[in-house]
C-alpha cells in the first residue's frame, strides 16, 4: 500500500534522502556540545584555565553553526521532499482519475474524490516531512545521548536506558488505545459532515417543511457523540506529557542523588554531572518526538489507504493492441447483447438487444423511467463494457476501435450535462479545440443557443460560472447539444438533451438536424412524445428489453406500450395534437 | 429558472484584525469555560513553578550540597536527601497539575468546538435562502471541516503553550535576573536577535502559507469541478487538456507550499543554534565571572543559569512557532463568526395555525388533530382575536419581486387562486414560474405588492406556521441520510409506519419501494444516490402526501417521471390534488391541461391567463408554445 504511494517521490527521492542526513549531522552537533560544556566546566572553571574555556567555547560556536547549516538544509530539503511529494502524488491520482472509465468513476463519489485529492494528500504531506525530518532524527538523538551518557557514566547512563525502556512501552500502549478512538471517530466525523452538506444542498426542502428544529436536534446529536468520543481519545493522548514529566523527574532527582555520591568518592565531576542531567532532557525530548512521528502516522494511515486506492484502481476498459482508428460510417448493430453495472449481479440490466440502425438514420427512444435507455446507448460509445454479446459501430466492434476515435465520432449529450467554468467559446471549443469563431457559432445556430447568446451583453465571451449556474436549465441543454455538434460526429446521442427545453424550441433543434446535418445518426431519449414522434424509427424499451423497433404510425398500431404512452400525452388534446404531429 | 448572480460568492476573508477576532474567540470559549480556564492558568502556573524550583536546584546541589561535601571528610548526605525529598514533592505538585490542566483543556477544546459547530448549524438553519444562493456550498462546507480543525489545534495546542510559556518567560526571567544581572542582559541581547529572525522568517512563511491557502483553493475548485464534469470529459476526450490545466494549479500549490514550509522548517534550526550560542556566551562570561569571584557569582550559580537560559530561549522558541498556527485559526474564526454575523431570516409575522373545530357555527380552537386548520390572528390594533379557517386562498396583488433590488425579475403579478383551484405557470425557463412559487412560502420577500393567504397577508403569518400550510414538492430532490420511511415521514413527524405506506401508494413510490432490498428500511445515503431521479421525485411527492397542506405547490414535480408513470401517478396526484389549492409548475403541458386556470408567463410578466381551451382559442403564446409551431427564446 505504501509502496504504491512511495514509488511517486520520483525526482525529490535525492532531497527525501538528505534531509534524514543532514537531520543526523544536526542531532550530533547538538549532542557534542553538552560534552564540550562538561570540559568547560571541569577543565576550563575547575581548573581555573581561562584559555581552556575559550578554546573549547569556539568549538562549541562552530558546532552550533555546523549544527544551524545542517538544521536548515534539513529543514529546507524536508519541504522540498514533502510539498514535491504531495504534488506528483496529486498529480498521479488526477491522472489516474483521468483513465477511469464511467464503471471506475460510478465507483467513487465526487466529494470522495475531492477530499482524496486535497485533504489526504495533505495529511500525507505533514506525515511525510515528519518522518523525514524526525523519524531518523529521534532514534539518532536517543542512541547518540545514550552513547555520550554511557561514555561519562555507566551506572548513571543505565538508569537513562531504563527510564527510556519503561517510558517507550508505556507511550506506545497509550498510543495505541488512543489510535483506536480515534479511529473509530474519523467515520462519526465525516457523517456530521455529509449531515451539513445535506442541509446545505437541500435547505429548500428543509425550510419548506420547516424541518429546522428537528435537523438542528439531529445534527447536535451527532456533534454530542463526536464529543465524547473524541474526549475518550484524547484522555489517552494527554496522559504523555505528564507522563514525560514524570519520568524526566525521577531522572533528574535519581541523578541528582547518586551523581552527589559519585562526585564525592570522586568517580564523577561536577561538569560531567550536569552534562548528563542534559542528555537525560534531550533524550526524553526526543521520545516525546517520536511518539508525536507515530501519532501522525497513524492519523494518516488512513489516508494512505485511499489515495492507494485510487492511484491502484484501473480502469475497467483497455484501449486494443491494435486500434482502429477511423470510423467508416455511422451505423450501429447490437448483437445479443446483456449488460450489467455489476458483473456479480444476477439481474442484468440489458437482456438479449438484437438491433441494427443504418448509418443517417434518426432514432427515437421512449421507455419508462428505469428502462434501461441510457445504459443502452452508453454501450456505443463504449462508455462501458457489454458483458456478453457485441456492439458495433461503423461495421466494427466497439472494443477495437481507439477510444478517442470511437467518442470523437459518437457524440453524447449526457442526461446531467455539465458546464465548465470559461467563456461560452471556452465551453463549445471542447468539442473541438481548433474550431473558429464562425464555427461555433453555426453549431449553436443549430442548437438554438444562438438566440440566447446574442442577448447577453457579453455574447459569446459571457463567462460560465462553475456548473453552468448562471444559464437556465434550457439554455444550458442548448449549449451542451452545440459542443456535442461542434465535434461533427458520424453518430449524435441526446439523452434527454433537450427536456428543459420548450417543446416549440425543441422542434426547430429537430429540424435542424434534420435540414443540416442529414448524414449523421441521430438518436434522441425522450420522455415527450412530440420530440421522436417524426423519427424514422422509434425504439421502444421496456425492462431492460426490446418491446418495438418500428416508424410512429406502425408502434400506434402494434405496440401497446407506446399506444398509451402517445395517448397519456395526448389525451383530450384533439384537432391541436394531430396537427402538431404533421 | 434564473439564479441571481453570484456576485457575493467569495467567502473569503481578508483578515483586517486578527486581534479582535482573537479577543472575540477568547470570550467564546469564556462564555461557558470560565472556571475551566481560570483553573488551567492557575494549574499551568504551578506546573513552571515547579519546574524553576527543580532548576533552582541544581545551584543548591552543586554550591550548598556537593561543594561542601567535597571539602569535609565524613559528608552528611541526610540534608541533601532531605532537599531532594522537597524537590520531588513541587515536581509531583508540577506532573499532577501538567495532568489536570491537560484534561480540563479536553472539556475546554472539545466542548468549544461542539458549541461553535452546534452554534453554527443552528444559526445556518436560520438563514434565508438567499444565503444559500450567494454562497458556494464548498465554502459553507469548509468552515465546518477545515476552520473548525485549524481551531481546534489553536485551541488545545497553541493557547496553553503560550500561557505555559508566558508564564515561564516571567518566571525564568525573575529567577536569571536574581541570579545574575549581567548574564540576564547577554542572553537578553541572544533573545533579541532570535525574535528578530522569528519575524522575518514568519513574515515570509505567512505570505508564502496565505499563497498556499489561496493556490489549494484553485486546486480545490478545479478538482471539484472536473471530478463533478468528469463524465464529460470522458465523452469529448478531453483528458490531456484537463490534465494540462490540473499540472499548472498543482505546480504553482508547490511552490507556494515548498516555500512556506521551508522558511517555517529553518525557523526552528536558527533560533535552537542561537539558543545554543547564547549558551556559549553564557559559559564563556559566566564562567570568567565565577573564575574571578565577580559580585559572589559561583559555579553552581552558573550552572543554573545555564538550565534557566535554556528554559528561556525554548519557550520564546515555541511561541514562534505557534505563530503561524494562530493566525491562520485567525482566518478561520473569522470565517467562522462571519457566518454566526449573517443575519438571519426575519420574521415578523404573528399570525399561527391551529387545530381548529367546529362549535356553535363558530370556529374554535382545540389541541386535537382534527384535519381543520385555523389561521389565529391576535390584531395588533385592538388585541382581539379571530380564528379564519384555512381554506387555501391565494391572492397576489400587483406583485414586483427582484433578487437584487436593481433587477426586477416579477413585474405587477396579479393572481387569485380559489380554495381548491388547480393554477398552472407555463412558460420557457427562466421566465419567473419557479420565483413565483418561491414568494408564496416566502423563501424570498417581494419589493412591491402585496399576497394574502385567506385574507392575510402573509407577512403577518409566522413563517413556520405558513410553510406548515404549503406542501411543496421541488425541482430538485433532495433526499436524507436514513431509510426510505424517514425520508417520507420529513413531511410529518408523527405518521405512523401506515400513514408512510399510505401516502406511497398514493404517490406509487410503494411499488419500487418494496423492491428496495430491504423495502421501507432501505437506507437512503449520499442524497439518494442509488435511486434514479423518477423514484426520488416519488418520494418527494409521497413526503408532500404525508402532510397533507391545504395548499401544495408542484414545482416540476413529475418532470422526470415518463409519462406512462405519471398516468400511474396522476390518480393519486389528482386525488392528492382534490380540495387542495395546487399551483404546478411543468414543461409539459399534458400536465397542465386540466387546470382551472393558466397561467403563462414570459420575461417575469404574466401575458396570457385562462383555462386551456380560453387559451387555444385565444391563438396566442400558450398556443403556440402547445403545437410547438412557437418561434420563441
Amino acid at each position: 500500500m505504501l509502496s504504491v504511494l512511495l514509488k511517486e517521490v520520483k525526482e525529490f527521492k535525492r532531497a527525501s534522502i538528505v534531509t534524514p542526513l543532514f537531520m543526523i549531522l544536526e542531532v550530533m552537533m547538538e549532542m557534542v556540545i553538552p560534552f564540550l560544556m562538561a570540559s568547560i566546566i571541569d577543565e576550563g572553571v575547575n581548573a581555573g584555565d581561562i584559555r581552556h574555556i575559550y578554546k573549547v567555547g569556539g568549538f562549541m560556536v562552530i558546532a552550533a553553526l555546523v549544527g544551524l547549516f545542517a538544521g536548515m538544509a534539513g529543514g529546507r530539503f524536508g519541504a522540498k521532499a514533502s510539498a514535491g511529494f504531495a504534488r506528483n502524488l496529486r498529480e498521479a491520482m488526477f491522472n489516474n482519475i483521468q483513465t477511469f472509465s464511467f464503471a471506475n468513476i460510478d465507483k467513487y463519489s465526487t466529494a470522495g474524490l475531492v477530499t482524496r485529492l486535497t485533504t489526504d494528500v495533505t495529511n500525507i504531506q505533514n506525515a511525510y516531512q515528519m518522518v523525514l525530518r524526525m523519524f531518523m532524527r529521534a532514534p539518532a538523538s536517543i542512541i547518540c545521548a545514550m552513547a555520550m551518557a554511557f561514555l561519562i557514566n555507566k551506572r548513571l547512563a543505565s538508569i537513562y536506558l531504563a527510564a527510556v525502556l519503561i517510558l517507550g512501552s508505556i507511550l506506545f500502549l497509550l498510543l495505541r488505545r488512543a489510535t483506536k478512538y480515534f479511529q473509530m471517530a474519523f467515520p462519526k466525523y465525516d457523517d456530521l459532515n455529509a449531515s451539513v452538506q445535506e442541509n446545505v444542498s437541500a435547505i429548500r426542502a428543509v425550510k419548506a417543511y420547516v424541518r429546522e428544529e428537528e435537523e438542528t436536534s439531529k445534527f447536535r446529536k451527532a456533534s454530542e457523540n463526536i464529543y465524547k468520543i473524541f474526549v475518550r481519545a484524547e484522555k489517552n493522548v494527554i496522559l504523555n506529557a505528564p507522563l514525560m514529566q514524570f519520568t524526566v523527574y525521577t531522572c533528574i532527582l535519581l541523578i541528582s542523588w547518586m551523581g552527589a555520591k559519585m562526585i564525592v568518592s570522586s568517580s564523577l565531576t561536577t561538569g560531567e554531572l550536569m552534562s548528563l542531567l542534559a542528555y537525560c532532557m534531550n533524550i526524553l525530548m526526543s521520545l516525546m518526538m517520536l511518539s508525536m512521528v507515530f501519532v501522525m502516522i497513524s492519523m494518516s494511515s488512513a489516508s494512505v489507504r485511499r489515495v492507494s486506492e485510487v492511484l491502484t484502481e484501473e480502469s475497467t476498459l483497455k484501449n486494443p493492441e491494435k486500434p482502429i482508428m477511423e470510423v467508416p460510417d455511422g451505423s450501429i448493430e447490437f448483437r445479443e447483447v446483456d449488460f450489467a453495472y455489476n458483473k456479480e449481479c444476477a439481474a442484468p440490466v440489458l437482456l438479449a438487444i438484437d438491433l441494427s440502425i443504418h448509418s443517417g438514420e434518426t432514432i427515437g427512444i421512449l421507455g419508462a423511467t428505469g428502462s434501461a435507455k441510457t445504459s443502452l446507448v452508453n454501450l456505443i460509445s463504449r462508455l462501458y463494457d457489454v458483458t456478453a454479446g457485441e456492439v458495433l459501430v461503423g461495421g466494427h466492434n466497439v472494443k477495437d476501435y481507439d477510444m478517442e476515435t470511437l467518442r470523437n465520432q459518437v457524440s453524447v449529450v449526457l442526461q446531467n450535462n455539465v458546464l465548465f467554468s470559461g467563456t461560452i467559446l471556452d465551453n463549445l471549443r471542447w468539442g473541438d479545440k481548433n474550431a473558429t469563431d464562425e464555427e461555433c457559432i453555426e453549431a449553436c445556430r443549430l442548437a438554438c443557443a444562438d438566440e440566447f447568446i446574442q442577448k447577453f451583453p457579453d455574447g459569446y465571451h459571457t463567462h460560465i460560472e462553475q456548473g453552468g449556474t448562471n444559464v437556465s436549465g434550457g439554455q444550458k441543454q442548448r449549449l451542451c447539444i452545440a459542443r456535442a455538434l461542434l465535434k461533427k460526429p458520424k453518430i449524435l446521442i441526446l439523452d434527454d438533451s433537450t427536456s428543459a427545453v420548450d417543446t416549440a424550441t425543441d422542434a426547430r433543434i429537430r429540424r435542424a438536424f434534420r435540414e443540416e446535418i442529414p448524414n449523421t445518426t441521430k438518436i434522441i431519449i425522450s420522455q415527450r412524445i412530440s420530440s421522436i414522434q417524426d423519427a424514422d424509427r422509434i425504439l421502444v424499451m421496456n425492462d431492460g428489453c426490446v418491446d418495438g423497433f418500428a416508424s410512429h404510425e406502425e408502434l400506434l398500431e402494434t405496440n401497446d406500450i407506446y399506444r398509451e404512452i402517445y395517448e397519456s400525452q395526448t389525451q383530450g388534446g384533439g384537432d391541436f395534437d394531430e396537427k402538431a404531429g404533421e | 429558472m434564473a439564479m441571481n448572480p453570484r456576485e457575493m460568492r467569495g467567502m473569503k476573508s481578508n483578515l483586517e484584525n486578527p486581534g479582535k477576532v482573537f479577543k472575540r474567540l477568547m470570550a467564546y470559549v469564556f462564555r461557558h469555560y470560565k472556571i475551566h480556564f481560570a483553573l488551567v492558568v492557575v494549574l499551568i502556573f504551578l506546573g513552571v513553578i515547579a519546574n524553576v524550583q527543580g532548576t533552582m536546584f541544581m545551584q543548591k546541589l552543586i554550591d550548598d550540597y556537593i561543594t561542601p561535601f567535597l571539602l569535609s571528610d565524613t559528608p552528611n548526605f541526610s540534608p541533601l536527601a532531605h532537599a531532594i525529598g522537597k524537590v520531588a514533592v513541587f515536581y509531583a505538585v508540577g506532573v499532577v497539575s501538567v495532568y489536570l490542566y491537560n484534561r480540563i483543556m479536553i472539556y475546554v477544546t472539545q466542548g468549544t468546538l461542539r458549541d461553535l459547530r452546534n452554534d453554527l448549524f443552528t444559526h445556518m438553519e436560520k438563514l434565508p435562502i438567499r444565503y444559500f444562493d450567494t454562497h458556494a456550498h464548498g465554502d459553507i462546507m469548509s468552515i465546518y471541516t477545515n476552520d473548525i480543525d485549524t481551531l481546534r489545534q489553536m485551541i488545545s495546542q497553541s493557547i496553553p503553550q503560550v500561557l505555559n510559556s508566558g508564564i515561564t518567560i516571567i518566571s525564568v526571567f525573575i529567577s536569571m535576573l536574581v541570579l545574575n544581572i549581567p548574564l540576564t542582559c547577554v542572553t537578553l541581547i541572544m533573545v533579541g536577535i532570535m525574535l528578530l529572525c522569528t519575524k522575518k522568517a514568519t513574515g515570509q512563511s505567512g505570505r508564502y502559507f496565505l499563497m498556499q491557502q489561496k493556490n489549494l483553493g484553485a486546486v480545490n475548485g478545479y478538482i471539484e469541478e472536473m471530478m463533478n464534469g468528469q463524465k464529460v470529459v470522458k465523452v469529448f476526450c478531453h483528458e490531456e487538456e484537463s490534465k494540462e490545466k490540473f499540472r499548472e494549479l498543482n505546480d504553482a500549490l508547490y511552490v507556494s507550499a515548498d516555500r512556506a514550509n521551508t522558511f517555517s522548517n529553518i525557523l526552528g534550526p536558527i533560533n535552537a543554534q542561537l539558543g545554543n550560542v547564547s549558551y556559549v556566551l553564557c559559559a564563556i562570561v559566566g564562567g570568567a565571572l565565577a573564575l574571578n569571584g565577580v559580585g559572589g557569582f559561583t559555579l553552581g550559580g552558573l550552572a543554573s543559569f545555564l538550565t534557566f537560559n535554556k528554559s528561556f530561549s525554548m519557550p520564546i522558541n515555541q511561541v514562534s512557532m505557534q505563530l503561524n498556527a494562530i493566525v491562520m485559526a485567525m482566518a478561520g474564526a473569522d470565517r467562522i463568526f462571519t457566518l454566526l454575523d449573517e443575519e438571519v431570516e426575519a420574521d415578523n409575522g404573528y399570525v399561527t395555525l391551529v387545530n381548529a373545530k367546529e362549535e356553535n357555527g363558530k370556529l374554535v380552537p382545540t389541541e386535537e388533530r382534527t384535519g381543520r386548520w385555523a389561521w389565529k390572528h391576535t390584531h395588533q390594533a385592538d388585541g382581539t382575536t379571530d380564528y379564519v379557517e384555512v381554506k387555501g386562498n391565494v391572492v397576489f396583488n400587483d406583485v414586483d419581486f427582484g433578487y437584487t433590488d436593481e433587477k426586477i425579475v416579477l413585474h405587477n403579478v396579479k393572481l387569485y387562486a380559489e380554495p381548491g383551484q388547480k393554477i398552472a405557470f407555463v412558460g420557457s425557463t427562466g421566465a419567473g414560474k419557479t420565483t413565483i412559487t418561491n414568494l408564496i412560502n416566502r423563501f424570498y420577500d417581494i419589493q412591491d405588492g402585496k399576497i394574502r393567504y385567506d385574507g392575510i397577508n402573509i407577512n403577518k403569518i409566522k413563517k413556520a406556521d405558513l410553510r406548515w400550510s404549503l406542501g411543496i414538492v421541488l425541482q430538485d430532490t433532495h433526499l436524507f441520510t436514513g431509510t426510505v420511511m424517514e425520508n417520507i415521514r420529513f413531511g410529518k413527524l408523527d405518521a405512523t409506519d401506515e400513514e408512510v405506506i399510505a401516502a406511497a401508494k398514493l404517490a406509487n413510490a410503494d411499488g419500487f419501494i418494496k423492491r428496495l432490498p430491504e423495502g421501507y428500511d432501505t437506507m437512503l445515503s449520499g442524497d439518494g444516490a442509488n435511486l434514479s431521479q423518477g423514484q426520488r421525485q416519488l418520494l418527494a411527492i409521497a413526503r408532500a402526501a404525508i402532510a397533507d397542506p391545504p395548499v401544495l405547490i408542484l414545482d416540476e414535480a413529475t418532470s422526470s417521471i415518463d409519462t406512462r408513470t405519471e398516468r400511474i401517478v396522476q390518480e393519486g396526484m389528482d386525488r392528492l390534488m382534490s380540495g387542495r389549492t395546487t399551483f404546478v409548475i411543468a414543461h409539459r403541458l399534458s400536465t397542465v391541461r386540466n387546470s382551472d386556470c393558466i397561467m403563462v408567463l414570459e420575461q417575469g410578466r404574466i401575458i396570457e391567463r385562462g383555462t386551456h381551451d380560453q387559451l387555444i382559442e385565444e391563438k396566442g403564446k400558450y398556443y403556440q408554445l402547445y403545437t410547438g409551431n412557437a418561434i420563441s427564446a
